[in-house]
């Protein structure tokens, strides 16, 4: 078990370095650099050279390298080009926003999927259970950001319930807050959840076909209660590393939905550094974005380990 | 499998058995809803080639907004742009984009992958790492990136959805491969002094091959919801080039009094990723040896 541990903290250690790597050389390897791309065609070699000064960016790559990486390790991303403030602080207030908009959809997304999944595996040979697959299988095929306008369109602008845009923070005013949460959870949480029933459905299928649920149910318990005592932890197991997977997808989605919903979010910043060409900015978001994947990753290989006990010595 | 634009993480489930010709089903009700949606998909971008209502670029400012009416079916958008035509249109930027970037996926994580399956431990080990790590850079990731370094254009896109989705191909022709490979067949190739090259030519890539299809028509889907994901954002194709996705985006703006813009290039979106969903679904159901036990 603790080899097993420390085997994949290895791996994980590695891909972060080898993901920075990536990320430093996309950015750093540019036609023109960061000075340039962020100063425009019009500005001077003077100015460009007092920009690269300042930022460093005039260095070998290797020193600029080891200069990013090491701030990275002590939570200093560097400056934005453009406002010149900590890129870090700028990731910290925005991440909060995002971590809250990931973790309200992926509520929402449980709360689909676990009753509707396990409804359609109980039911798979009913018409309501095949009138569920059908549901979840066009739900997944609605993009998140096309939920979220059609659900601006009956809750916002036709029902007036609750508001198109913005964010207010969980302090100022709580119930402004959850209103202003409710439908981007929603349109994020939708979407995934209807991808997420589809593995809960096959999970619990296939653990409804196994002996020992057959054995319980023969020494006298009835179906539910055979796969709440049972079925469940075994159906744990496929569904715990799609919700790893979904996990990731809802952050990324974050991006596209705090567009849609205007929320000062991770993806917000990310697409403004973008349009303001402040790569370092950009540079930082994205190595967040992808050490938050990688973490994920980690975490449900990691707890894959625990639930499948088959898998420790492996 | 896992879609939505959230989703776009790649389907990474490695088969067990490879399939043989002789063992394929008849199509299935999600293979043949699939298959006409995609039909319709692809009809709509074919007849955009020779006609459309209306040149989908043009604008009018006489007729802006007018809902649905007997001259223009779907009604016209803000600049007074039919809504069909763009429609149309559409259908053949995102088909282009699934194309190209289902076949930079498959062209880089089929050999990847055959490679992996037929190398030694290490090397396996290499690629298998590689492609884990690049899973760590979804392709809106990879797609922003891009745009950050270089002009975002529906290139950017293509080559973005590509490379994010090569993973996924490597690790379905690496499990494949490795099945192949232990078969008498392949040992029996192998005692007659015949070349890995050789081997994996003419044994394995036709082996492979259905799992591929499957694979394909799965990464199409999402293909599709990135492509549209991304031109919401301006991540993809630029005006005045008709995308579903900006389409969506461009509605947003006059969601209060046409809720309808919204609507159409929606179902598009919608109907053509679950055209993709479904047919990937019904082969695999036709072409997964695995299933038969289900049944």
């Amino acid at each position: 078990m603790l080899l097993t541990v420390l085997r994949r903290t290895a791996v994980f250690v590695a891909s972060i370095v080898a993901a920075s790597v990536l990320v430093f050389l996309f950015m750093a390897v540019l036609p023109g650099d960061a000075a340039e791309v962020s100063l425009g065609t019009n500005a001077t070699p003077e100015a460009v050279a007092a920009v690269r000064a300042e930022f460093g960016t005039d260095r070998p790559l290797p020193t600029q390298y080891v200069d990013w990486a090491g701030g990275l390790l002590t939570g200093d991303f560097g400056r934005s080009l453009i406002s010149r403030e900590s890129v870090t602080a700028q990731i910290s207030d925005r991440l909060q926003v995002t971590m809250i908009l990931v973790f309200a959809a992926m509520v929402v997304s449980l709360l689909i999927a676990l009753p509707l999944g396990t409804l359609a595996a109980a039911r798979h040979q009913r018409g309501s259970g095949l009138a569920l697959s059908g549901v979840s299988q066009l739900g997944a095929a609605v993009p998140a950001f096309l939920a979220g306008i059609l659900l601006v369109a009956l809750f916002s602008v036709t029902l007036g319930w609750f508001p198109s845009s913005g964010w207010t923070a969980p302090d100022d005013d709580f119930v402004g807050f959850l209103r202003q949460l409710a439908l981007p959870a929603i349109s994020l949480g939708l979407v995934e959840g209807a991808v997420l029933t589809r593995y809960v459905r096959s999970a619990v299928l296939e653990v409804l076909r196994e002996d020992f649920l057959r054995t319980a149910r023969a020494k006298g318990l009835t179906r539910s209660q055979a796969l709440v005592r049972h079925g469940l932890r075994n159906a744990a197991i496929p569904v715990v590393t799609v919700l790893g997977l979904q996990l990731a997808a809802l952050l990324i989605g974050a991006v596209v939905i705090e567009r849609v919903y205007v929320i000062p979010g991770l993806g917000s910043l990310l697409l403004d550094g973008v349009s303001s060409r402040d790569l370092l900015l950009v540079q930082g978001v994205v190595m967040v974005l992808v050490v938050a994947v990688l973490l994920i990753n980690y975490v449900v290989d990691l707890l894959y380990t625990v639930i499948d006990p088959r898998l420790r010595g492996s | 499998m896992s879609t939505g634009v959230a989703g776009m993480a790649p389907d990474v489930q490695e088969p067990a058995v490879v399939a043989t010709p002789r063992r394929r089903r008849p199509m299935t009700p999600s293979m043949r809803i699939g298959l006409t949606l995609v039909g319709l998909i692809a009809l709509l971008a074919l007849v955009s080639f020779v006609w459309t209502p209306y040149d989908p670029t043009a604008i009018d400012a006489d007729a802006r907004l007018t809902g649905s009416s007997a001259s223009h079916i779907l009604g016209t958008d803000k600049f007074g742009r039919d809504v069909l035509s763009q429609i149309m249109w559409g259908a053949r930027t995102t088909l282009f984009v699934g194309v190209v970037a289902v076949g930079v996926a498959a062209l880089l994580g089929t050999p990847l992958g055959v490679l992996a399956g037929m190398a030694p431990r290490g090397v396996d080990q290499f690629i298998m790492r590689a492609c884990d790590l690049l899973l760590a850079f979804p392709a809106l990731l990879l797609a922003i990136m891009f745009g950050a370094v270089f002009s975002a254009s529906t290139l950017t896109a293509m080559l973005a959805i590509g490379l994010a989705t090569v993973p996924a191909f490597a690790r379905i022709a690496r499990g494949g491969t490795l099945q192949v490979v232990r078969s008498e067949y392949v040992l029996a190739a192998r005692s007659a002094g015949r070349s890995r090259w050789a081997i994996a030519r003419r044994h394995v890539l036709p082996n492979i091959a259905p799992l591929l299809i499957v694979q394909s028509s799965v990464a199409f889907g999402i293909a599709v919801l990135a492509e549209a994901a991304l031109s919401f954002l301006g991540f993809g194709t630029k005006p005045p080039n008709p995308s579903w996705g900006r389409m969506l985006q461009e509605s947003q703006e006059t969601l209060h009094s046409t809720p309808m813009l919204s609507v159409w290039p929606g179902l598009a979106i919608a109907l053509a990723v679950l055209g993709f969903n479904m047919l990937g679904d019904g082969l695999r159901d036709r072409f997964d040896p695995r299933l038969d036990d289900r049944r």
